[in-house]
C-alpha cells in the first residue's frame, strides 16, 4: 500500500480519537443536567419546551414507561414521515412538482427513517420534494439519533443506580440530545460543507446549456430496430439541487446515512472535495466514539469507557486496513488488460513500463486500484476508509459504489454490519448493544471461574442474560431468515444486478443492511418492489425496537440492584485483558453466525476471481 | 422491599415510586398496572404520579414530536440556508460556471458545474470517466426518463464490465494508436456518482497527444495547460489528485489558435 494511505488511515484514527474524550465529557454533562455552556444561551427554548408539552423536566420513568414513550414517539414519526410523503404533491416546497410515493415505497422509507436504518429504496432528487427532505426526514435524522442516545442514557442510570427504578425521563433525554448535542453540531458543520460546495437553496433545479451537445437514443427508440431508430440531441442538463447540506450534516453525525441525493455521499453535491469527505467522516464515527467516554465518565469510572472504546478500535482498526488494502490490489481480472497503476512493486520486479511515466516525474502518486464505482476525488484510500467507518457505525452513507468492491474489500463492510452494529455502531444504539455483548462476555467468563458474574458491581442474572441473548440473537437471526426469504423468490433474485456468487452477496448485504439497522447497500439489487420495501420495513422495525425494548427492560432489572463491593474475586472490566476478552466473543459470535453465509458469497467469488 | 425511586441531577428532590414487578419472578402476572397496584400503597408515594397516564404521555409526546419537527425540519435549514445564501451564495446554488470559467449565480448564464460532470465525445475534449448514467452519460437529472446520477454496481467478475472494459480500451487506444504505456484506470472504470467531475493528471496527459492534434495545437502546450490545472490532494494528504474536465476544457476552448 503506498505511504499515504497508511498516514490517511493514522490521521483518521488520530483526529477521531482526540476528539473523543472532550466531546464526551461535554455529552455527560448534558445528560446529567449539569451546565453545559449551551444552556445560557438555549436554556429558556429547553424549559418552553417542556411547559408547552406538560412535562416535569424530573419527573421518573421507570422502564415501561420509557420504553413506551420511545414506541409511542417513534410510531408518530412514522406516521408522520407515512403521510407526508403521500401527501407531497399538494404541499408547498416542490418546484419539481413530485406527486405522491408509492405507499409501499413510503411505508419502507418511513420505517427506515425512523428507525436510524436510512435505507433508501428512492432516489432522492426523482421522488421527494424539499419539503419531505426537510419537514420528514431532517426531523427523523435528528430524532432518531436522539432516541437512541437517550435509550443509552436509560441504561446507564440502571447500570449505575442502587436499587432504583427511575430511569429518567425519556422527552428530558430526547430534548436535551438534540438541543445541546446534535443541533449545534449540524449546524456548524452544514455551513462548513456549503463553503465546499454541498448545495443549500430553495430554489428549482438549474438547466444549463451544455458545452458539447449530445445526440442520442431516447430509451422508447431501442426497440425500433437500428434502422428506424430516431435520434435526438441533449442540450442542456438539469441540475438536481436543494436544501442538502442541512440535511447531510445530521446524516452524518447521526449515523443515520440517508441520502440527499440517489448516488448519497458520491453526489459531487453532496460531498464536493477531500476536505468535505474528511469531515463527514469524522462525523460519522465522532459521537459514537465520544459515547464510550460519555459512558465511563456517568458510571464514575472512566477506564470502563475506555475499555469498550479500544475493544471497538481493536476490531475497526485491522478491518479498514483490510479493506484499504483489497481495494489498492485491486481486480486481477483486469491485469491482461493493462497494468493496475497503484502497483509500484509491479514496476519493481521488472514489469516494464513504470506506471505512468509522466505522471511519476510529475511527483503524482497515483490512486488506483479498484476505481469502479469510486470519485476520482476520493481515490481508493479515501473511499475504503469511508465504507470500513459507515458500516462500523450504522451510517451506512456510502461515497463509492460498495457493489463494485473486491469480494474481500466488501466482505469488510458486510461482516461488520453482521456484527451486530457495535464496532462504534449507531449513536447510542451501538454502545448499548456493545454493552449487551459486555455482559455476555461477563457471563461467559464467569462460568468459566464459577462465580456469580457481575458487571460495575451489579449482578447478572438469568433475566439479563436472557435480555442480553435476545439483544445478541435477534439480528442474526432476522438477517439469515430475510437473506433466505429472498433467496428462494425468484422474483427477488431477479432483482440482482451480477450474476452468481456476487448477486447472492447483493441479497445478503441487503438482509444485512436492514437487519441491522445499517442503510448501507449494495446498490445494484433493485429493492424498490413490494416484496424487499415490506420485508425490509418490518426487519428494520423488528431489529430497532426488539433491541431498545430488551435493553430497556434490562436497564429496569439492573436499576433495582444494589451494588456489591469490589472483592479480589471481581473479574476486572477496564484492563487490557477483558478488552481481549470482549473482543473475542464478539468476533467468536460474529464469526460463527455468518462463515456458511460469507462461504457462499464474497469468499466463494474472491475464489473465483483470483482462479478463474 | 419497597422499592426507592432515585431521580438524577438535576433534580434534589428524592421521589420514592413503585416500579415494575422484579423480573426474576416469573410466576407474578404481570401486566403493569397489577404490578404496581400492589406495593404502592405502603411505598410513599411523594408526589410523583405511580403510573404513567396515557394522555399526559401522548400529550407530551405530540406536543414535543411537533415542536422537534419544527425546529430540526423547519427553523434549522432555513437558518443554515439563509446564512448559507448570504455568505457562500455561489457555492449554495451549484457552484456554477460561465463560458470563460468564472462563477455566475444565474443559470441562464451558466455552461455548467465546475462540480457535475459532463461528457465529452469529440476528440478535441478531454474526455472524462465513464458514466454508468443512460441513456446520457453524466445525467445529473432527467424527468422525462427519471434518471439520475448512478454507478454501475457491477461487481467485478461480471462478464458485462469486463466486456465494457475492453470496449473502452479499444475506443482509446484506436482514438490514439500512437500512445503507449498503461492506461489510467479512472480512465476505464465508471465513476459512483456517474457525475464524476475529474479525471486523474495521469488520465489528462494520456490525452494530451490526441487532443493537441484535434486542435492543431503543440503537445507542449496543452501538456502546460494540463498541468496548471491540476491538483495535487488536499494539504498534501487527502483525497487524489485530479483535475477537473469542464474547466479544464473551457480553458483548452479559450486558448489562442
Amino acid at each position: 500500500m503506498p505511504e499515504n494511505a497508511w498516514l490517511q488511515m493514522l490521521i483518521y484514527v488520530a483526529v477521531l480519537l482526540a476528539l473523543a474524550k472532550p466531546l464526551g465529557a461535554y455529552m455527560a454533562r448534558v445528560y446529567e443536567g449539569k451546565p453545559c455552556g449551551l444552556d445560557r444561551a438555549l436554556g429558556w427554548l429547553e424549559r418552553l419546551t417542556y411547559r408547552w408539552c406538560g412535562i416535569a423536566a424530573d419527573a421518573p420513568m421507570a422502564w415501561r414507561s420509557y420504553a413506551g414513550a420511545v414506541l409511542l414517539f417513534s410510531l408518530l414519526g412514522a406516521l408522520a414521515v407515512y403521510g407526508l410523503q403521500l401527501a407531497q404533491g399538494y404541499l408547498p416546497l416542490n418546484p419539481e412538482h413530485f406527486g405522491a410515493v408509492a405507499p409501499d415505497l413510503a411505508l419502507n422509507t418511513a420505517v427506515s427513517f425512523v428507525t436510524n436504518t436510512n435505507w433508501q429504496s428512492y432516489n432522492g432528487e426523482t421522488t421527494l420534494s424539499y419539503l419531505t427532505q426537510m419537514l420528514a426526514l431532517t426531523v427523523q435524522n435528528f430524532v432518531s439519533a436522539s432516541v437512541g442516545m437517550a435509550v443509552l442514557m436509560a441504561l446507564i442510570r440502571g447500570l449505575r443506580g442502587r436499587q432504583i427504578t427511575n430511569l429518567g425521563n425519556f422527552w428530558v433525554d430526547l430534548t436535551r440530545g438534540i438541543l445541546y448535542i446534535l443541533l449545534p453540531l449540524s449546524f456548524l458543520l452544514a455551513l462548513f460543507l456549503v463553503s465546499q460546495g454541498v448545495v443549500q437553496t430553495w430554489r428549482a433545479y438549474p438547466k444549463v446549456a451544455l458545452v458539447q451537445p449530445i445526440r442520442y437514443v431516447p430509451p422508447g427508440e431501442k426497440a425500433a430496430g437500428p434502422a428506424a431508430q430516431r435520434t435526438v440531441w441533449m442540450k442542456h442538463q438539469t441540475l438536481p439541487v436543494g436544501p442538502a447540506a442541512s440535511q447531510i450534516a445530521i446524516k452524518q453525525l447521526g449515523t443515520n446515512g440517508g441520502g440527499f441525493f440517489g448516488t448519497n455521499s458520491a453526489h459531487p453535491f453532496e460531498n464536493p472535495t477531500p476536505l468535505s469527505n474528511f469531515f463527514e467522516m469524522l462525523a460519522i464515527l465522532l459521537i459514537p466514539a465520544a459515547l464510550c467516554h460519555t459512558y465511563g465518565r456517568m458510571v464514575g469510572d472512566a477506564r470502563q469507557g475506555w475499555a469498550i472504546l479500544a475493544a471497538m478500535v481493536v476490531i475497526f482498526v485491522p478491518l479498514m486496513i483490510g479493506c484499504v488494502a483489497a481495494e489498492q490490489i485491486g481486480n486481477p481480472r483486469l491485469s491482461p488488460l493493462y497494468r493496475v497503476p497503484v502497483l509500484s512493486r509491479a514496476s519493481r520486479v521488472g514489469q516494464q513500463p513504470a506506471p505512468h511515466w509522466f505522471a511519476a516525474r510529475r511527483g503524482y502518486q497515483l490512486s488506483g486500484g479498484n476505481m469502479e464505482g469510486k470519485e476520482t476525488r476520493f481515490g481508493v484510500t479515501d473511499s475504503a476508509i469511508w465504507t470500513t467507518a459507515t458500516t462500523a457505525a450504522s451510517n451506512g452513507s456510502v461515497n463509492s459504489m460498495l457493489d463494485s468492491y473486491t469480494p474481500l474489500g466488501g466482505l469488510v463492510p458486510l461482516w461488520l454490519m453482521e456484527l451486530g452494529e457495535i464496532i462504534f455502531g449507531g449513536v447510542g444504539s451501538g454502545l448499548y448493544a456493545m454493552l449487551a455483548f459486555v455482559i455476555v462476555a461477563v457471563f461467559i467468563a464467569g462460568l468459566m471461574v464459577g462465580r456469580t458474574p457481575e458487571y460495575l458491581g451489579k449482578k447478572i442474572d438469568a433475566f439479563e442474560m436472557k435480555m442480553a441473548a435476545v439483544v445478541v440473537l435477534i439480528p442474526p437471526a432476522l438477517v439469515l431468515l430475510a437473506a433466505a426469504v429472498a433467496l428462494v423468490l425468484p422474483s427477488a433474485v431477479a432483482a440482482t444486478n451480477n450474476p452468481g456468487a456476487h448477486g447472492y452477496s447483493e441479497i445478503l448485504y441487503w438482509a444485512s443492511s436492514v437487519g441491522n439497522n445499517n442503510g448501507s447497500a449494495f446498490a445494484g439489487l433493485n429493492t424498490n418492489s413490494f416484496f424487499y420495501n415490506l420485508l425490509g420495513a418490518v426487519a428494520m422495525w423488528i431489529s430497532r425496537y426488539w433491541l431498545i425494548v430488551p435493553i430497556l427492560a434490562m436497564a429496569g432489572s439492573l436499576g433495582r440492584k444494589n451494588i456489591v463491593p469490589v472483592s479480589s474475586g471481581t473479574l476486572p472490566t477496564h484492563n487490557a485483558l477483558f478488552v481481549g476478552w470482549l473482543v473475542a466473543t464478539i468476533v467468536i459470535i460474529g464469526a460463527l453466525t455468518f462463515l456458511p453465509a460469507l462461504a457462499l458469497g464474497p469468499v466463494a467469488e474472491y475464489l473465483q476471481m483470483v482462479h478463474g | 422491599m419497597p422499592p426507592r425511586g432515585e431521580i438524577p441531577k438535576p433534580s434534589v428532590t428524592r421521589t420514592t415510586f413503585p416500579g415494575d414487578a422484579p423480573p426474576t419472578r416469573v410466576a407474578a402476572p404481570r401486566s403493569g398496572m397489577a404490578a404496581t397496584a400492589a406495593p404502592a400503597p405502603t411505598a410513599g408515594l411523594g408526589t410523583a404520579s405511580p403510573t404513567p397516564r396515557p394522555l399526559a404521555t401522548l400529550r407530551a409526546g405530540l406536543v414535543l414530536f411537533v415542536i422537534l419537527t419544527v425546529l430540526t425540519g423547519l427553523i434549522y435549514p432555513m437558518l443554515v440556508t439563509a446564512i448559507a445564501q448570504l455568505i457562500f451564495p455561489w457555492q449554495a446554488n451549484g457552484s456554477l460556471v460561465n463560458r470563460r470559467g468564472q462563477p455566475v449565480l444565474q443559470a441562464r448564464a451558466a455552461i455548467g458545474s465546475t462540480l457535475i460532470g459532463q461528457y465529452f465525445s469529440d476528440p478535441k475534449y478531454f474526455w472524462p470517466r465513464p458514466s454508468a448514467t443512460a441513456p446520457v452519460p453524466y445525467t445529473a437529472y432527467h424527468a422525462a426518463t427519471e434518471t439520475c446520477g448512478t454507478g454501475s454496481n457491477w461487481g467485478p467478475t461480471n462478464p458485462l464490465f469486463l466486456a465494457a472494459i475492453r470496449r473502452r480500451v479499444a475506443r482509446l487506444r484506436a482514438a490514439d494508436p500512437g500512445v503507449k504505456g498503461p492506461i489510467p484506470i479512472n480512465l476505464v472504470t465508471a465513476s459512483a456518482s456517474g457525475l464524476d467531475p475529474d479525471i486523474s493528471p495521469a488520465a489528462a496527459l494520456y490525452q494530451v497527444p490526441r487532443v493537441a492534434r484535434a486542435r492543431g495545437l503543440p503537445i507542449a502546450e496543452v501538456r502546460r495547460l494540463v498541468k496548471r490545472f491540476s491538483h495535487g490532494r488536499v494539504l498534501g494528504l487527502l483525497g487524489a489528485p485530479r483535475v477537473n474536465v469542464l474547466k479544464l476544457n473551457l480553458a483548452l476552448a479559450r486558448l489562442p489558435r
